[in-house]
C-alpha cells in the first residue's frame, strides 16, 4: 500500500474532564471516499477540528502528504488543500453568495484563474445559481448548508471534509449533492463524509469508520459496518429507539 | 467608481481646498471645518478595524492623543516640520495598534475592546507624569508661520487635515476593494470560516490594527499646531473615543461612505451646538443619538437606505 494522504496517529482531545476524542488513529488514502459515522457527541466534529487545525490535539500527530501538520495553523492547512464545511453553517454575512466563494479563491491554495466562472459553476452544481447575488444573510438554513459546501468546493481542495453537509436536505437534494461529490471524487479529490443520514454515507463511502465516545469502534466496508453488531448496538439501536 | 478615479476625485477636492481661503474670508469656518475633517479621519480610521474587521475599539482617543503628543514631541525635540510630525505620529499609531492587537487579539475579541480602554488610561497617565511633555498642565506649541498662500494658520491646518482625510478615505476605499478587504469582511462574519478558507486571520487583524491606529494618530498630529497648546485632558478626551465609534455606527460600517457621512453629520451638529449651547452638551447628545441608532437602525443610515430600497428582501431574510 502506498503512503496515506492523511494520517492521524494517537490523537486525543479533552475539554476539561470530558475526553471528547481518542486516542484515535486512521489513515486516508489518496482518492478515497471515507465515511465517518457515530452517535451525537461521539467526537466526529472534534476529530475534524483536530485534522483541520481548529483544535490542537492534546496528544498525537497528524500528517498530510508525509508532512507533520500537527502544529500548523488552520489557514495554512487550508492552503495545503484541506478544506472543510462546518456542521453549523458559518456564512460570510455582509457578502453576496458569489463573493462567499471568492474568499477561498483569493486566499486558497491555487490561484484560480477565471474565478467568477468557476464560482458560478460551483453554485450551479449545488443548486444555488439563482441566489448568486443575494446577500448571504438572506439564505434559508437549507441554502446555507449548500453555501457551506459550495465554499469548501471553491477552495479546490485535495481533501474535502464535509461535516453533515446533507442534514435537512430532501431526498432529491441529497442525490444532487451526492452526485456532485462523486464527480469531485472522480476528479481525484479525497472525500471524508461525516453524516447521520445512513443511506447517503453508505451509498457514497468505500470505507466507513464508526466512532463512539471518541473511540473507533468499527471500521470497514459499508456492508460490514451496516451488519456489525457493535455498530448496530450503539448507533442504529440508539437511532431507532428515538 | 474604480480606485484611480476615486483617488482622482479626492485629489481634485484637495486642490479645490487650496482655493477656499480666497472664497471664504471668515477664518471661523476653517476653525470649525478642521474639527469636522478631523473626525472624518478618525471615523474612517476607526472603521478599518471596527467596521471592516468587526473589532470594536473604545480607545480611539489613545491613538489620537498619542498622535498629537508624538507630533508635539517631534517638534519640540527636533523641530521637525508638520509633514514629518504627521508621518511620525502615524508610525507611532501603527505601532500602538499592532502592539495592542498582538497582546490581545490572540485571546478573544472582547479583550481587545477592554485593552483599548486601558490604553487610553495608560497613555494619559504617562503624559501626566512626563515633565518634558508638560505633564498635567499641558504644553504650548508655537508652530512656525504657515505658508503665505493660506493667509493664516487655521486655514493652513484645515487644508492639511483635508489632505489627511483624502488619503484616509482613499486608503479605506482601496482596502474595501482589495483582497484584504474581502478577508477582513470574512473575519467580521466568521473567523473559523475565514481560517478554513485560507485567510490568515491574525495577520490580517494586525494589519487592520496598524492601519486603523496609524490613521487615527495622523488625525491627532496637526492638533497641537491647530490649538497652539496641548494638554492630556483634551488630547485623550472621552468625546473623541465616543465620536469615533458613533460616527461610523450612525453612517454605516460596511464601506467608506458610512464614517464619512456620520462624521460630517455628527461633527457639524456638534460644532453648531458648541457655539449655540455648550460643549458639555455634545457628549450627552452623542450618547442619545448613539442609543437611538443602536436600537432603531443598527446598520446605520446607509443600512436604512438599502432596507428602504428593497424592503421585501430584507423582511424575508430570516437571520439564523
Ligand atoms: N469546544 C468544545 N468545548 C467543550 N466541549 C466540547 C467542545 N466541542 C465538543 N465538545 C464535546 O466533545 C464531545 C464530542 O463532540 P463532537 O462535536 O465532536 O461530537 P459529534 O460526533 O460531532 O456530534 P454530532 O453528531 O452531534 O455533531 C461532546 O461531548 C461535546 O460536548
Ligand atoms: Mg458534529
Amino acid at each position: 500500500m502506498s503512503e496515506p494522504l492523511l494520517s492521524v496517529r494517537d490523537v486525543s482531545k479533552s475539554f476539561g474532564a470530558i475526553k471528547a476524542l481518542g486516542p484515535v488513529g486512521l489513515d486516508v488514502a489518496e482518492g478515497e471516499r471515507l465515511g465517518i459515522i457515530g452517535p451525537n457527541g461521539s467526537g466526529k466534529t472534534t476529530l475534524i477540528n483536530c485534522i483541520t487545525g481548529f483544535f490542537r490535539p492534546d496528544t498525537g500527530t497528524i500528517s498530510y502528504k508525509g508532512q507533520d501538520i500537527t502544529r500548523l495553523p488552520a489557514y495554512r492547512r487550508a492552503r495545503l488543500g484541506l478544506s472543510r464545511s462546518f456542521q453549523i453553517p458559518h456564512p460570510f454575512t455582509g457578502m453576496t453568495v458569489i463573493e462567499n466563494l471568492l474568499v477561498p479563491m483569493d486566499y486558497g491554495a491555487t490561484s484560480a484563474r477565471k474565478e467568477l466562472e468557476n464560482a458560478e459553476e460551483i453554485l450551479r452544481s449545488v443548486g444555488l445559481a439563482e441566489r448568486r447575488d443575494h446577500p448571504a444573510e438572506q439564505l434559508s438554513q437549507l441554502e446555507l448548508r449548500k453555501l457551506e459546501l459550495a465554499r469548501a468546493l471553491a477552495a479546490r481542495p485535495a481533501i474535502l471534509i464535509a461535516d453533515e453537509a446533507m442534514a435537512g436536505l430532501s431526498e432529491a437534494e441529497i442525490d444532487d449533492i451526492l452526485s456532485v461529490l462523486f464527480e469531485l471524487n472522480r476528479a481525484g479529490v479525497t472525500v471524508i463524509m461525516i453524516e447521520h443520514i445512513m443511506h447517503a454515507v453508505m451509498r457514497y463511502s468505500e470505507r466507513v469508520i464508526c466512532l463512539e465516545t471518541g473511540q473507533v469502534i468499527a471500521e470497514g466496508s459499508p456492508e460490514k459496518i451496516t451488519s456489525s453488531p457493535v455498530v448496530q448496538k450503539v448507533y442504529f439501536g440508539e437511532q431507532t429507539a428515538r | 467608481m474604480t480606485l484611480p478615479r476615486f483617488a482622482l476625485v479626492a485629489a481634485l477636492l484637495v486642490v479645490a481646498g487650496l482655493f477656499l481661503p480666497m472664497v471664504i474670508p471668515n477664518p471661523y469656518y476653517f476653525y470649525a471645518g478642521y474639527v469636522v475633517l478631523q473626525y472624518v479621519v478618525i471615523a474612517t480610521g476607526w472603521n478599518i478595524l471596527g467596521g471592516y474587521a468587526g473589532y470594536t475599539n473604545f480607545g480611539a482617543s489613545a491613538f489620537f492623543g498619542a498622535g498629537a503628543y508624538a507630533a508635539a514631541f517631534l517638534f519640540k525635540a527636533f523641530g521637525l516640520p508638520l509633514i514629518f510630525q504627521i508621518l511620525g505620529a502615524a508610525a507611532v499609531g501603527m505601532f500602538l495598534g499592532v502592539a495592542t492587537g498582538y497582546l490581545t487579539l490572540r485571546i478573544q475579541g472582547v479583550y481587545f475592546a477592554i485593552a483599548t480602554v486601558a490604553l487610553v488610561i495608560v497613555l494619559e497617565t504617562l503624559v501626566h507624569n512626563t515633565e518634558y511633555l508638560g505633564g498635567a498642565s499641558g504644553m504650548t506649541h508655537i508652530a512656525p508661520p504657515p505658508p503665505a498662500w493660506f493667509g493664516g494658520q487655521t486655514q493652513f491646518v484645515f487644508w492639511v487635515m483635508l489632505v489627511i482625510a483624502a488619503c484616509a478615505v482613499v486608503l479605506a476605499r482601496w482596502l474595501e476593494l482589495s483582497w484584504i478587504g474581502r478577508g477582513l469582511r470574512a473575519i467580521r462574519a466568521s473567523e473559523p470560516a475565514a481560517e478554513s478558507c485560507g485567510v490568515p486571520t491574525l495577520r490580517l487583524k494586525l494589519l487592520a490594527c496598524a492601519l486603523s491606529g496609524g490613521v487615527m494618530a495622523a488625525a491627532g498630529a496637526p492638533y497641537p499646531t491647530y490649538t497652539s497648546y496641548l494638554d492630556p485632558v483634551s488630547a485623550f478626551s472621552l468625546l473623541i473615543g465616543l465620536n469615533a465609534l458613533a460616527m461610523p455606527l450612525i453612517g454605516g460600517t460596511r464601506n467608506w461612505k458610512g464614517p464619512v457621512i456620520g462624521a460630517l453629520l455628527l461633527a457639524s451638529v456638534q460644532q453648531i451646538a458648541t457655539v449655540t449651547i455648550s460643549s458639555e452638551f455634545n457628549i450627552l447628545a452623542v450618547g442619545v443619538v448613539l442609543i437611538a441608532f443602536v436600537v432603531l437602525a443598527p446598520e446605520g443610515l446607509l443600512g436604512l437606505k438599502s432596507a428602504w430600497a428593497r424592503p421585501k428582501l430584507r423582511l424575508s431574510g430570516a437571520k439564523p
